[in-house]
């Protein structure tokens, strides 16, 4: 028998080396910023510049950590137990969720200036240079033989924010008559080709795939793709579209038991100084300080009519009413 | 029954049993059913009601049915084409053998988002070969056909990797013998050689499926992921539950469970099969 | 693998059967002609549509800036831990699967019992399971949420350190481990059931002892499925997305190859596609040089059977 243990000790001596170089972090202080899909390339940025501020008043050395992905997913990844510091998510509701756990201290919302939103976004139009289909408003998108591209509600924080801005027009324009407006939703829901299972996905197959006439995209996102790919494609700003506001909060439960309060309240506090505002505007976020939002105003279009969640009763009462299973979605979208 | 009591004496003559049954079921209980134990738990707070409305619900029958139909598809070519592969490897010498020996191994090397990614590229209408398809009338992205071609994709090692080694170490003297006894080649492979072949075909297939069934990372980019098209697979649907609105994960692990037992059947069936082809295959041997 | 040409035919005859065959034995049977042609050409057409393909436009995708680029891309800072982590997960996944692949094999293939299949089944669960299912699997049991938080918490307190099995290294590994876990199980199977268990069953009637036997007699008739085991447990390790995904969020510390290359791919800037098709290159580079292993193991294995 005593030769049969050798493997089994080789793997248990494995496995606790395996531990141990995992175990040996460094004596750096580490801020973890678990934050949404689109704002990789923001955050990026931002680190740098909030190092470069924060680091001379501060003993040890600073490192930021990020991390993206979908707004729902990284919002159950931090109640499920990821280290995070602090949450900037899509949306004030994901944040909720992570309060309602027990992570965050209830009243983060007016812990900092605007709701703690720093920046905001809306939905918009990318459509292929020269824009072939004469695309300028909502009604565009339902004519036949328009092919949009859009990701999925039911899988995409992302995506309801593009359905909640089309039924929100359709209910101007129809004087809230609530079936035409689902009669407008659903030609429109009709006529979309691909339905990605997030926003990344959708603008990957819109620019690298070349499927479809129309993104419907964050504003951000379309910015970045313009931005990227110049000469290929145009953005169009319909006449009415929603608010979004990107929340931001400290994760009280995680920075005191890592001791990095302060810093991820300062990381915080500074996405609201000029320098961070001007960042964001140069990577397509829409600055919440209105005289920085004056400097962007030949990027952001100012004049289209904004609604926000509110209009809807609130994130909660929108997803019970628009996209739990066979709520208005559904019906439209199986006809 | 009386064959059962020679085989049971039998048992007892290789040593180990005790060891490696304990080895076994410490790690495969620590490493895998604890876990999935914890999975399950979450889909019985359901009511039975509850449990059967969401799994009956149009979009997670759908969602079955083109997992398994899907999987089943490229299962069957992966198995066509992992036997001819392995065929081709082990008895042929032909330059650029070892390039194409070495190629196999491919979809585990790319991960399973990148290998999506570039499939559906190049399938599109605007890829490599979507744009040669589509002239003829095939759209391969973002269609049925799309999720078979990325699960063909990723389980063609599978199939390989199981018939590989056992034609390799097949004996070749009865294959010799009975085309020496005037039997045809078809007829030498379908009789001699396959039956040896079995066992391992059949593993390849059933892993092959199995992967297939749970697959998500290359096939959602590939996919388009439309009810209505059909082309939402099952894993889609669980990440569907967890990730929007409110995290559902009751309904995510009903589903799970649901997934779970389907392709634990399957797998089963598989074994037993395998067995099978094994015991005939030993018998005849003898 | 082995060249052909090495067994002779008339050698492996029964000598019974020359004196039944007589005059027709003239054509030995050689798998060439237009036969052979056909497969070959379905193979390599298959191949190149199928790996081929994808492949180039992963390593054209690499090079697209240039060399420079490409080396700066694999020597940054996040690629460098994404590397030291994924290495760590392939080594660990590979040692313990290696071992319960060979006491599962020896088990499923040297006994028969009750509930054998069904053993059998469960050892497979994890290549049905969907990664998304594994990784929740594992959030569950040992997340903030799971049962065993209290455990690992109290575990934790003995430490003075924070014990954490998901979200970070160890749950890296412990989800490679995972998905791995049947690979070299499934590749010995086959092998020892097709050779039977006869001549194991003669040696321990002889009276050697448990490991003599393996060593001696099993060994040498599984190796190369052992070794093609291995290599399909790393090569899987080496690119597993899904269940790690779930359990590793924060880039430059969690992060392996494959969820560094996501990211890459996802930063919606073309350099960052460029970047993404970079490393994984490496990966497949890292791919091709276990299989040069494999093949030189080969190579030495084979030279010494034939001395």
């Amino acid at each position: 028998m005593k030769h049969k243990i050798a493997p089994l000790a080789a793997l248990a001596a494995v496995l606790a080396a395996g531990l141990l170089l995992s175990g040996c972090g460094s004596r750096m202080l580490t801020l973890v910023n678990v934050s949404y899909d689109p704002t990789r390339e923001f955050y990026a940025a931002y680190n740098e510049e909030f190092l470069r501020w924060y680091q001379p008043q501060c003993a040890e050395p600073l490192e930021v950590l990020p991390s993206h992905g979908g707004s729902g997913s990284q919002a159950r990844s931090v109640i499920e137990g990821v280290d995070a510091d602090v949450v900037t998510l899509a949306l004030a509701h994901d944040i909720t969720l992570i309060e309602q756990a027990g992570l965050i201290d209830p009243g983060w919302m007016d812990e900092l200036p605007e709701n703690s939103a720093p920046y905001t976004s809306t939905i918009v139009f990318l459509v292929r240079a020269g824009n072939p289909k004469h695309i300028a408003d909502w009604d565009d998108l339902t004519a036949p033989g328009v092919e949009v591209i859009t990701p999925d509600p039911k899988s995409s924080g992302g995506a309801c924010w593009n359905f909640l801005a089309a039924w929100e027009y359709a209910l101007r324009r129809y004087d809230n008559d609530e079936a035409q407006a689902r009669a407008f939703v659903s030609a429109l829901y009709g006529n979309v080709l691909v339905m990605d299972s997030g926003a990344r996905g959708a603008t990957t197959t819109f620019v690298e795939n070349g499927q479809g006439d129309v993104l419907i995209a964050w504003e951000n996102e379309a910015l970045v793709s313009l931005r990227e790919y110049p000469g290929e494609f145009e953005l169009v700003t319909p006449s009415v579209s929603i608010k979004a506001e990107p929340s931001v909060a400290v994760v009280d439960e995680n920075v005191d038991y890592n001791g990095t309060r302060e810093a991820a309240q300062a990381y915080l506090e500074h996405l609201y100084s000029d320098e961070a505002q001007r960042l964001a505007g140069q990577y397509g976020y829409r600055p919440t300080d209105p005289d920085i939002l004056a400097e962007f105003s030949d990027t952001f279009d100012l004049n289209v009519q904004l609604c926000c969640i509110d209009d809807f009763g609130g994130w909660d009462q929108a997803y019970a009413d628009f996209f739990a299973d066979d709520a208005i979605f559904d019906q439209i979208y199986r006809g | 029954m009386e064959p059962k009591k020679v085989v049971n004496n039998k048992a007892r003559v290789i040593p180990g049993f005790g060891l490696s049954l304990g080895v076994v079921l410490t790690m495969l209980s620590v490493l895998v059913l604890i876990p999935l134990m914890s999975v399950l738990g979450y889909a019985f707070r359901m009511t039975p009601q509850e449990f059967w409305q969401l799994i009956t619900r149009p979009n997670v029958i759908g969602a079955f049915g083109t997992s398994l139909l899907c999987s089943l598809i490229a299962a069957a070519v992966n198995s066509v084409f992992g036997l001819l592969l392995a065929w081709v490897l082990v008895r042929y010498d032909f330059p650029g053998k070892r390039l194409m020996d070495g190629l196999i191994e491919l979809p585990f090397a790319l991960p399973t988002a990148v290998a999506g990614i570039t499939l559906s590229k190049m399938y599109s209408t605007k890829g490599v070969l979507g744009a040669a398809l589509a002239r003829l009338g095939i759209r391969v992205s973002y269609t049925r056909l799309g999720l078979v071609v990325a699960l063909v994709f990723v389980g063609i090692p599978f199939v390989v990797r199981a018939i590989q080694p056992v034609l390799e170490g097949l004996d070749r003297k009865y294959e010799e013998a009975a085309h020496m006894l005037g039997a045809g080649r078809a007829r030498t492979f379908f009789r001699v050689v396959l039956p040896e072949l079995m066992p391992a075909l059949w593993t390849g297939f059933g892993l092959a499926l199995a992967r297939g069934l749970g697959e998500y990372g290359s096939v959602v980019y590939i996919s388009g992921n439309s009810e209505k098209n059909g082309t939402q697979v099952v894993s889609y649907v669980i990440m569907q539950k967890l990730n929007a609105g409110n995290m559902d994960y009751e309904s995510a692990t009903a589903i799970a469970l649901v997934l779970l037992a389907v392709s634990f059947l399957l797998l089963l069936f598989v074994n037993i099969l395998q067995v099978r082809a094994a015991r005939r295959t030993r018998e005849r041997g003898a | 693998m082995k060249p052909k040409q090495k067994t002779e035919p008339a050698a492996v005859l029964p000598p019974e059967d020359n004196t039944h065959i007589g005059k027709v034995i003239a054509p030995p049977p050689k798998p060439t002609g237009a036969l052979k042609i056909v497969f070959i050409t379905v193979s390599v057409l298959f191949v190149v549509l199928m790996l081929v393909l994808p492949l180039v436009s992963v390593l054209a995708g690499a090079l697209r800036e240039g060399l420079a680029f490409y080396f700066e891309a694999l020597t940054a800072r996040y690629t460098r831990s994404a590397l030291r982590v994924t290495l760590i997960a392939a080594v660990c996944a590979v040692a313990v699967n290696t071992v319960f692949g060979l006491m599962a094999a020896w088990l499923l293939t040297r006994f028969d019992f009750r509930g054998k299949h069904l053993l059998g089944t469960l050892i497979d669960i994890p290549f049905s399971i969907s990664p998304v299912i594994a990784g929740l699997a594992f959030l569950m049991t040992f997340g903030r949420l799971g049962w065993a938080k209290p455990a690992l918490d109290w575990l934790s307190g003995l430490l003075g350190t924070r014990v954490a099995l998901v979200f970070s290294v160890p749950g890296v590994v412990l989800a490679t481990i995972f998905v791995t876990f049947p690979f070299v199980s499934r590749e010995l199977i086959p092998v020892l059931n097709t050779r039977g268990r006869d001549e194991e069953e003669a040696a321990a009637l002889m009276g050697a002892k448990g490991f003599t036997i393996f060593r001696r007699i099993t060994l040498p008739h599984i190796r190369w499925a052992l070794v093609y085991g291995v290599i399909l447990c790393t090569a899987r390790a080496l690119g597993e997305f899904g269940a790690v995904y779930a359990l590793s969020k924060t880039r430059g510390k969690t992060f392996t190859l494959p969820l560094e290359i996501d990211a890459l791919y996802l930063s919606g800037s073309a350099d960052g596609i460029t970047q993404a098709f970079a490393v994984s290159s490496l990966l497949v580079l890292m791919a091709l040089v276990v299989l040069i292993v494999k093949n030189i193991a080969e190579y030495c294995g084979r030279k010494r059977d034939g001395r």
